[in-house]
């Protein structure tokens, strides 16, 4: 490897023996990809016919009527085909994958979103797939489960650990550290060791130049905040990108869970829950113990329920180039509610942290002002776990006669 | 001085065997059986694993150790407590095997300190490659221990001298690819990989990852200088009970 992927103290390849060779090549046809204007023109192409890209920056006119503050936008990644800013990723690894000559893809996945999202591209591209799920995941995700298996894709519920994402990516990489000559592992998000975090950011960053473009298109101006939720972090990373070098407040939302104080959340940056530690491949903040063991987390979306974040938020977050704040499940349920009521939108129970927040600050900022949140991906995959927020009467009668129907032809 | 150690012994017997056990798996009370087991029945080096929530290398017979150890408690000071105690009764090397969370959380200097301070001979870090481990690497030499890196057979001849360049008391070979405690084919392959290794260092050679009988260990004599033997004894404790080791390795140094 001919750089070791730091972003400050953050980040790195803490990689074993086996896989040194593999990064190694991975790295070198990262490189040859990342500055060659045909790449991007080849994956731009393949993202607006396969996917719906660009996806729309949606006014959200209600919205901002409501809080009578700041413009709100809202950014469509909902509308990438699979349903969330996923896509974009898997389609450039993809791209290299085909270069590569691997036949075989395996990736990790929370929500579902990325396993999803990874099984399609193996459907289109005529790869072997094996998605690594979580046992918990398995069943607050099942709808998405049901799709991967029906593009083909092996579904493993992993048993070990935490049963959830964490659990998922160690299996993933035990699968890899085998089978990495014919195999290549699509991580999910921008964590893990380089040129993972740097990759992942490569491609997600379509969503921040489109975003940047779009509202200097409507608006004639840049945004004064934009807001993105935090899991692992590829999201935040991708529309972040779009604004580096702009004056623009970049404010990552995390998963508050039960609350901040209650020690059921995977708040890593926004809390002061979490230290530096190094554990799947890569060095960052994790929510840990003193020892160095990781710590159980909680949320109610899969997708942000991890460890670890991004190396390169947690270098932000030092240098305070990025603000960090979390939201509760509640907050979470009470703004995907009011976003379906004022907008007919339906965001992602991930996407929905980035809405909560938002939504508290949009009253504080003038109508000059603009904000752009990222929906990162859309709802429709969280309806059990929605269903039973709202603990809707009509949902819980239907699977009951659905069930009995089962049990009946049985 | 380890690697005296191996060099000494290994004009008594064609090949040492070196055992792997995770530190409070069942209990540290049958850890502490297990090595006394171990050591009676001529054990020459053992590893003692200090378990972490996210050991990535470890095939699911470790990995089950790992947690099962965690879930009953064990924390890094239990098992300083334990090697200390181990090291202080029983005449042969012992060395740590973990991962780069634990001993970066503990601070590393501080590591080693308290390593030296027990006797612990070495260390054994699968996630910290040289490149990553300046800050590792320094903190075993300040108190002579050994840094033990990790050849595979993916690795290059060059990359194989570098990091035997790194090394210190011996080099630990993974036999194939994968995670610990799965089959490996005892093949043509392995010896011309096994002969890689040998060219590119002048340490002594640990063979590991899949070894698990006497025929495995027969394999190994005059193209290694150590046999590990790790999942297969923690496969023996869970079925047969920790006196069932004693045999098992007797028989393997038959």
């Amino acid at each position: 490897m001919k750089d070791r992927g730091y972003y400050g103290q953050y980040g790195g390849a803490f990689l074993p023996e086996i896989l040194t060779t593999t990064f190694d090549e991975l790295e070198a046809i990262f490189n040859s990809i990342k500055n060659d204007p045909c790449f991007w023109k080849e994956y731009k192409s393949l993202m607006s016919s396969y996917s719906c890209r660009p996806t729309p920056l949606t006014f959200a006119e209600n919205l901002t009527d409501h809080f009578n503050g700041a413009k709100i936008y809202i950014k469509r990644e909902d509308l990438n085909h699979t349903g969330a800013h996923k896509a974009n990723n898997v389609m450039g690894q993809g791209l290299l994958v085909k270069k590569m000559g691997k036949k075989r893809v395996i990736a990790e996945t929370g929500a579902g979103q990325h396993g999803v999202a990874t099984a399609t591209m193996a459907a289109k591209f005529g790869f072997d797939c094996t998605i690594y799920m979580g046992e918990v995941d398995v069943l607050r995700q099942r709808p998405n489960v049901f799709w991967m298996e029906q593009l083909g894709a092996e579904v493993i519920s992993v048993k070990d650990g935490t049963r959830i994402l964490k659990d998922a990516i160690n299996e993933a990489f035990r699968d890899w550290v085998e089978n990495m000559d014919t195999t290549h592992y699509v991580l999910g998000t921008a964590c893990g060791p380089h040129p993972f975090p740097e990759m992942v950011t490569f491609f997600q960053s379509i969503i921040g130049q489109e975003a940047r473009n779009q509202i200097l298109e409507i608006e004639g101006k840049l945004p004064a905040r934009v807001y993105a939720c935090v899991g692992g972090g590829s999201n935040a990373m991708g529309l972040f990108s779009g604004f580096l070098n702009d004056p623009v407040e970049l404010v990552g939302v995390e998963a508050g869970g039960k609350g901040l104080n209650s020690g059921k959340h995977a708040s890593r940056l926004s809390s002061k829950d979490a230290s530096c530690g190094i554990a799947q491949g890569y060095k960052t903040y994790f929510l840990q113990d003193s020892d160095g063991q990781m710590k159980e987390t909680h949320s109610i979306s899969a997708g942000l329920d991890y460890v670890g974040v991004s190396p390169i938020l947690s270098k932000m977050h030092d240098m305070k180039e990025a603000r960090f704040e979390s939201a509760t499940d509640d907050d979470v349920v009470k703004a995907l509610r009011f976003t379906m009521q004022k907008e007919g939108i339906i965001p992602a129970l991930e996407s929905a942290h980035a809405f909560a927040f938002a939504f508290k600050e949009a009253g504080n900022l003038s109508k000059d002002d603009i904000i752009i949140i990222n929906q990162s991906g859309r709802g429709d995959k969280d309806i059990f776990t929605v269903a039973d927020a709202f603990d809707d009467p009509k949902w819980k009668q239907f699977i009951i006669e659905k069930a009995l129907e089962y049990k009946k032809n049985a | 001085m380890l690697k005296s150690y191996i060099n000494k012994k290994l004009d008594q017997k064609d090949i040492l065997l070196m055992t792997h056990i995770v530190m409070g798996y069942p209990s540290f009370e049958d850890s502490m059986n297990i090595v006394e087991q171990m050591v009676e029945a001529g054990v020459d080096l053992m590893e003692l694993q200090i378990p972490f929530s996210e050991p990535m290398a470890d095939g699911p017979v470790i990995l089950k150790a790992n947690q099962k150890s965690l879930e009953k408690g064990s924390t890094v000071k239990k098992c300083f407590e334990f090697a200390n105690k181990a090291s202080k009764r029983f005449d042969i090397p012992f060395l740590f095997m973990s991962y780069a969370n634990i001993l970066h959380k503990f601070g590393m200097e501080k590591f080693s300190d308290q390593m030296a301070a027990m006797d612990i001979k070495g260390a054994i870090v699968p996630d910290i490659p040289p490149e990553e481990g300046k800050e590792y690497i320094r903190a075993m030499e300040k108190n002579k221990l050994c840094p033990i890196f990790i050849f595979s057979p993916e690795t290059s001849d060059e990359r194989m001298r570098y990091l035997s360049d790194n090394a210190k008391g011996f080099i630990y070979c993974v036999a194939r690819k994968g995670v610990t405690g799965k089959e490996t084919q005892f093949s043509h392959e392995l010896d011309t990989y096994l002969k890689r290794c040998r060219k590119a260092t002048d340490l002594p050679l640990a063979v590991g990852f899949g070894v698990k009988d006497k025929k495995d260990m027969n394999y190994l004599k005059g193209k290694a200088d150590i046999a590990v033997i790790g999942s297969e004894t923690i496969r023996i404790v869970d079925e047969k009970g920790v006196k069932a080791t004693y045999d098992f390795i007797c028989n393997l140094n038959k």
